[in-house]
């Protein structure tokens, strides 16, 4: 499973296999450098200072010399290889980012809504920097254990195999050992990685909700689930912690029995004549190294297993396949004003049964104006998203100028069809900017565009016009105006159908009535859906479709509707009325 | 400028060591024991195994006999010092890890509770990815030198017990290492100098990549309408890219500092086989001493790391520390006074020339004087960006006025404590909060002395028990991040049964039932008309209905009083309100 996940994790950044064989290689000889030294102090030992005319210096300086040349050579291919990790695993992490982010915005709204708030966003950045952190640090580590197991084993081997033998028996049961302990290991790490996500969650809690928190006085009552969450989530550390320096220890352990072991054989080997003692020296030095790997593997795990769930997230992200394709050879909408037909079409949302539309059928001709009502709940918004293809049919069949919807190129679709959504996001910068999102507009083009909505006073009543700061979130704007701007921002399109949903609620109603008779003048040729729940937009439309659970019941003009007594329409006219007629004491 | 930068940040930098001592000296204590412990123990294990090699291993070999005894011996206590260095592990590892997670949960638990204590105000100019990264990764990147503190301080000694241990040996091969440590000492130096303003670097970058992604999937919806991905899309590679070029140059930094450091002491040892030889020669040494010096040498490559750890991590903590203490010592809170308003039943309300000129130019306020007597309901209505939420906000203190008073049942607001506050006002704002918690969590906050009837009730007015009875599991239900969505209409029907079930003396509703449909809104308004306890009411109302419910209309223009009265003389007398509510008035151009 681990490595299953691992594998597909790697193969997303291929870059990383690009030149993995000189990596290694140079990992080996990085390590060589290491080996060097014992075999320097052997080599010193019994050559130079042990040599059976007494000490020779010159034998000692020359061996110091061609180890210092070698080390030399292995820092340069260190050197090597850590800009090498480093640039192809920033690359290849870099490609990750990028193809997490694209995907992520191939997805449906309902696909991205779906997930939880904050979580789109650790795919494409701290998921990655975990991998990336395992890859170069705990990778490095890695590699240099890779190498430095590789060429100690063959030194250990090449002075007595007899005696290497004797460590590897040694380290055998720390082998079994620790990876017993990584099993529990693992599991522990599993539960220190969920009470994370809860603490995190409560923190956010305390952002987010900050204002009720203060509004209900019941900060006491969040210190206190917070206080659990963080408690929980140190005694889960704690556990995790304490597993990791057994596995340590066990390394530290076996590397002291190892050396013990080394004297004892050494020895033994050295008194029937088959070992020297700069080689019982060397391997003690040896098995220091030798023992580096075992002592390391706990925290290695942890890395890893940090890097698998990121990788594990990242996948899971890419797997989601996206429920709205854009079509291969997709073509264009015809010019001139766009006609919308539904063929009983349906809809459900993913993983629900029930549909949220049912065969639906509908023509809403070139140019005209058309008001969607209905209670809350009735499809509405469905019926929106799917005019716009942010969602797809079930079944059926929608048409925009006779094309299937879904047959349309993306690029025209989204040129030509727009939608406003009632919570219209705007972007951190200037209003200026805003405007011209999903278009490149000049600044007095983007003012022309504000006039002709009559917002030019509201324009000139900001301080600094179209290079006012919004803020995050336009949050320096009201809720009103944030709306005008998201309206600006689609009308600036050019769009030839509009879909307001509810997009002017937060707008006070003279502005409203002003907008969007200003919007019928400018735009006389298109064709805007509006989903409404003041009546003034309904009674101003062409064509009022009254939407039930699910159903068109009714449609007209709206004095047309109104003939039907008890229908759906004439109770929420009644509604209406009752709204704007209630008595006033 | 960077040199001023990289003592600036050494200068703090000591002082957060400095720090992690102070807050947990005992865990730093069990820490640097068993570090100190790791450290003898490496010495004297140097001088066991040059014993080994003098006494056991050179006569063993030379006279071609084994003495069982000895042997066993020496390899006894090579044996003995591992087990021993395992305790010390124990202490040195567990004691920093123990010490990092206290101060972890310290001090999330102290920002957190910062976050809680300081006023709207603040929040809304701190975004919330921002504020959530000071309590994760700010924090954790702050007490991270705590991991390796206590061994970098110990490896000191290290190196100076080496030192020592070394001058004992012999003069000639201590110079080595009088040479070799101060050169290590600069190389990390020189190291951090270079990587701690690119670290600095790099963390911005990767907070405006963080920042662009959250942004653009939060818009994910204007972002598709708008066909903007590829735009998009293009924007996060470039930021990604300042990102990457960045760390490769710490990758090219660390490229030539890590191999160095790596094999510096192996150099050392090779000039320590050299002298040593030539001290051997004069009969100054023994094998055996020789051997320990090189093993001494050996032995530094570990804990030498520490070091390089600790100063890499420095310059990371001087970040997160200053982002944190940001938070810690963030002014601007609001104090409660003592006073309760005593009074049970509806509150009285009173705005006492109060202005308000702090933040966004559509909050802005001037001279608003009104009143709301007990149990009245007062609507306030005002074209878009007039200042109705910030009224709104300040009725229900959720902010201070810049000039005069809010008056709660005579009492000024900000003399009032946190819980009368919170017990007379109830506000009910248009984005609705739900907790990660049951229905029933949601709508008491486990406020006390609220039962099943009352939360049935409010569910009741609020226009929510249809739905919540339709819950898998009532009330019992799991809202939020892991549980059950509810749509928005619904959020705002739960938000305000939550407001209702505290039977607050006045109750505030800023524009909150703008995503509940019209036919449930009247059922919602005649519900709190017909309550018994009917509180007093200070409404935000962008619908003809909401306004049509007031005893008292307050209507304002850009942040200022315009006219104050009953609907219909408003209507008549005030030209602009008239035209505000003409897009309302069905009257006129139906045709019936």
């Amino acid at each position: 499973m681990i490595w299953q996940t691992m594998r597909r994790g790697l193969a997303l950044s291929p870059e990383l296999y690009q030149g993995l064989a000189g990596t290694l290689a140079l990992a080996i000889g990085m390590t060589a450098g290491r080996a060097a030294v014992p075999v320097a102090i052997q080599r010193a030992i019994d050559d130079g200072l042990r040599a059976p005319d007494g000490p020779d210096l010159t034998a000692v300086i020359t061996i110091c010399a061609v180890t210092a040349a070698v080390l030399f050579v292995s820092t340069i291919c260190g050197f090597l290889m850590l800009r090498r990790l480093f640039a192809v695993s920033e690359d290849a992490l870099a490609t990750v980012r990028v193809k997490v982010f694209r995907h992520i915005h191939e997805l449906s709204l309902a696909q991205v809504q779906s997930q939880a708030r904050g979580a789109l966003m650790s795919r494409a950045t701290t998921d990655v920097d975990q991998i990336t952190s395992f890859l170069q640090w705990n990778g490095v580590v890695l590699i240099i254990c890779f190498g430095q197991v590789v060429v100690t084993a063959g030194v250990m081997l090449a002075y007595s195999w007899r005696l290497a033998l004797v460590v590897f028996v040694v380290f055998a049961p720390v082998v079994w050992l620790v990876r017993t302990c990584m099993r529990r290991l693992a599991d522990a790490y599993m539960q220190v990685r969920e009470r994370s996500a809860r603490m995190l969650s409560v923190i956010s809690e305390s952002v987010v909700g900050a204002e009720v928190i203060r509004a209900y006085d019941v900060s006491a009552r969040t210190a206190a689930r917070l206080d659990r969450a963080v408690d929980d989530h140190r005694q889960a550390s704690r556990r995790s912690s304490r597993l990791t320096v057994t596995a340590f220890s066990v390394g530290e352990l076996a590397a002291g029995a190892a050396l013990a072991a080394t004297v004892v054989v050494g020895v033994l080997l050295g008194v029937a004549g088959q070992m020297s003692v700069g080689e019982i020296t060397a391997f003690m030095f040896l098995v220091a190294m030798f023992a580096m790997p075992a002592q390391v593997a706990a925290e290695m795990l942890n890395g890893l297993q940090n890097a698998v769930a990121g990788w594990k997230r990242v996948l899971d992200v890419l797997d989601i396949e996206p429920d709205v394709k854009e079509p291969i050879d997709g073509i264009d909408l015809p010019a001139g004003p766009i006609d919308v037909r539904l063929r009983d079409v349906s809809f459900a949302y993913a993983g629900t049964k029930s549909e949220v539309l049912k065969d639906i059928g509908l023509d809403i001709a070139a140019g005209s104006r058309v008001a969607i009502v209905g209670e809350t709940g009735a499809g509405k918004t469905t019926l929106a998203k799917l005019v716009t293809r942010l969602a797809e049919p079930l079944t059926g069949q929608l048409l925009l100028s006779g094309v299937d919807i879904g047959r349309v190129r993306r690029e025209s679709l989204r040129e030509r069809v727009t939608l406003v959504p009632q919570d219209g996001f705007l972007f951190r910068g200037t209003l200026g900017d805003n405007v011209r999102f999903g278009r490149s507009l000049e600044d007095d083009e983007v003012a022309a565009i504000l006039a002709e909505l009559g917002l030019a006073d509201w324009l000139a009543g900001l301080p600094d016009g179209l290079d006012t700061p919004i803020g995050e979130r336009g949050e320096g704007l009201s809720g009103g105006e944030r709306q005008l701007v998201a309206l600006a921002r689609a009308h600036a399109t050019g769009a030839d159908l509009l879909v307001l949903d509810e997009a002017t609620s937060a707008v006070d109603p003279a502005t409203e009535t002003r907008l969007r008779r200003a919007l019928d003048t400018v735009s006389r040729k298109r064709t805007t859906i509006t989903i409404a729940h003041r009546l003034a937009t309904a009674r101003d439309a062409d064509e009022v479709i009254v939407v039930d659970a699910g159903r068109i019941v009714q449609r007209g003009p709206h004095a047309a509707l109104l003939a039907t007594p008890d229908s759906v329409y004439a109770k929420l006219h009644a509604a209406w009325l009752l709204q704007d007629d209630a008595p006033i004491k | 400028m960077t040199e001023r930068i990289t003592r600036e940040i050494a200068a703090k930098g000591v002082r957060l060591i400095g720090r992690v001592i102070r807050e947990e000296p005992r865990l730093f204590a069990v820490s640097f024991g068993g570090a100190c412990l790791v450290v003898v123990l490496s010495i004297s294990g140097a001088f066991v195994v040059g014993a080994v090699v003098e006494r056991v291993i050179v006569p063993m070999v030379d006279r071609g006999e084994t003495e069982l005894a000895l042997l066993a011996g020496g390899a006894a206590a090579l044996l003995g010092l591992s087990a021993l260095r395992v305790v010390g592990i124990f202490g040195r590892r567990l004691g920093s890890i123990y010490l990092q997670l206290e101060l972890h949960a310290r001090y999330r638990k102290k920002l957190v509770r910062r976050f809680l204590r300081l006023p709207p105000s603040w929040h809304r100019r701190h975004p919330t990815g921002k504020l959530l990264s000071h309590a994760g990764s700010d924090l954790e990147a702050m007490w991270s030198p705590g991991g390796t503190l206590a061994y970098a301080i110990a490896t000191v000694l290290l190196l100076l017990g080496t030192l020592t241990a070394l001058y004992t040996i012999d003069w000639a091969v201590a110079l080595v290492g009088t040479i070799l440590f101060p050169s290590l000492c600069t190389l990390f130096a020189v190291f951090t100098r270079i990587v701690a303003p690119k670290y600095k670097r790099s963390q911005s970058m990767r907070a405006n990549v963080s920042s662009l992604a959250h942004e653009s999937f939060d818009g994910a919806l204007t972002v598709k309408s708008l066909g903007r991905e590829d735009h998009q899309t293009q924007r996060f590679t470039d930021e990604v890219r300042r990102l990457r070029e960045v760390n490769v140059s710490i990758g090219r930094t660390r490229g030539w500092h890590d191999p160095l450091v790596d094999t510096l002491p192996s150099f050392g040892t090779l000039t320590v086989l050299v002298i040593g030889a030539l001290r051997l020669d004069q009969g100054a040494i023994d094998l055996g001493q020789l051997t320990t010096a090189a093993f001494l040498f050996a032995l530094l490559d570990a804990p030498l790391r520490a070091i390089g750890w600790l100063l890499t991590a420095v310059p990371r903590a001087v970040a997160g520390w200053e982002r944190v203490d940001a938070v810690l010592s963030a002014t601007g809170d609001m104090t409660y006074g003592e006073q309760s308003t005593h009074d049970i039943g509806p509150a009285e309300l009173r705005f006492d020339n109060v202005g308000y000129a702090y933040g966004t130019r559509a909050s802005v306020l001037h001279d608003i004087t009104f009143e709301v007597p007990k149990g009245r309901i007062v609507a306030l209505v005002g074209p878009t960006g007039s200042g109705k939420s910030t009224l709104a906000a300040l009725a229900a203190r959720l902010i201070d006025p810049d000039s005069g008073r809010v008056l709660l049942n005579g009492y000024d607001a900000r003399d009032l404590s946190a819980a009368s506050l919170a017990a007379t006002v109830s506000v009910v704002a248009q984005s609705s909060f739900v907790f990660d918690d049951t229905v029933r969590a949601n709508v008491t906050l486990d406020r006390p002395g609220i039962d099943d009837d009352a939360i049935r009730e409010a569910l009741a007015d609020a226009q929510a028990d249809a739905f919540v009875d339709a819950l898998p599991e009532g009330l019992e239900t799991r809202l939020g991040e892991r549980g059950v969505t509810v749509s928005g209409g619904q959020r705002q029907r739960l938000t305000l049964a939550r407001a209702l079930v505290g039977r607050p003396g006045l109750l505030v509703l800023d524009d909150a039932t703008s995503a509940v449909d019209p036919v449930v809104e009247a059922a919602i308004v005649t519900g709190l008309r017909t309550r018994k306890q009917r509180p007093t009411m200070l409404v935000v109302a962008t619908r003809r209905q909401t306004i049509a419910l007031a005893d008292e209309v307050v209507y304002l223009e850009e942040g200022r009083i315009v006219a104050t009265g009953r609907h219909d003389r408003l209507l008549a007398t005030v030209p602009q309100y008239a035209a505000l509510l003409a897009a309302y008035d069905v009257k006129t151009g139906v045709p019936a």
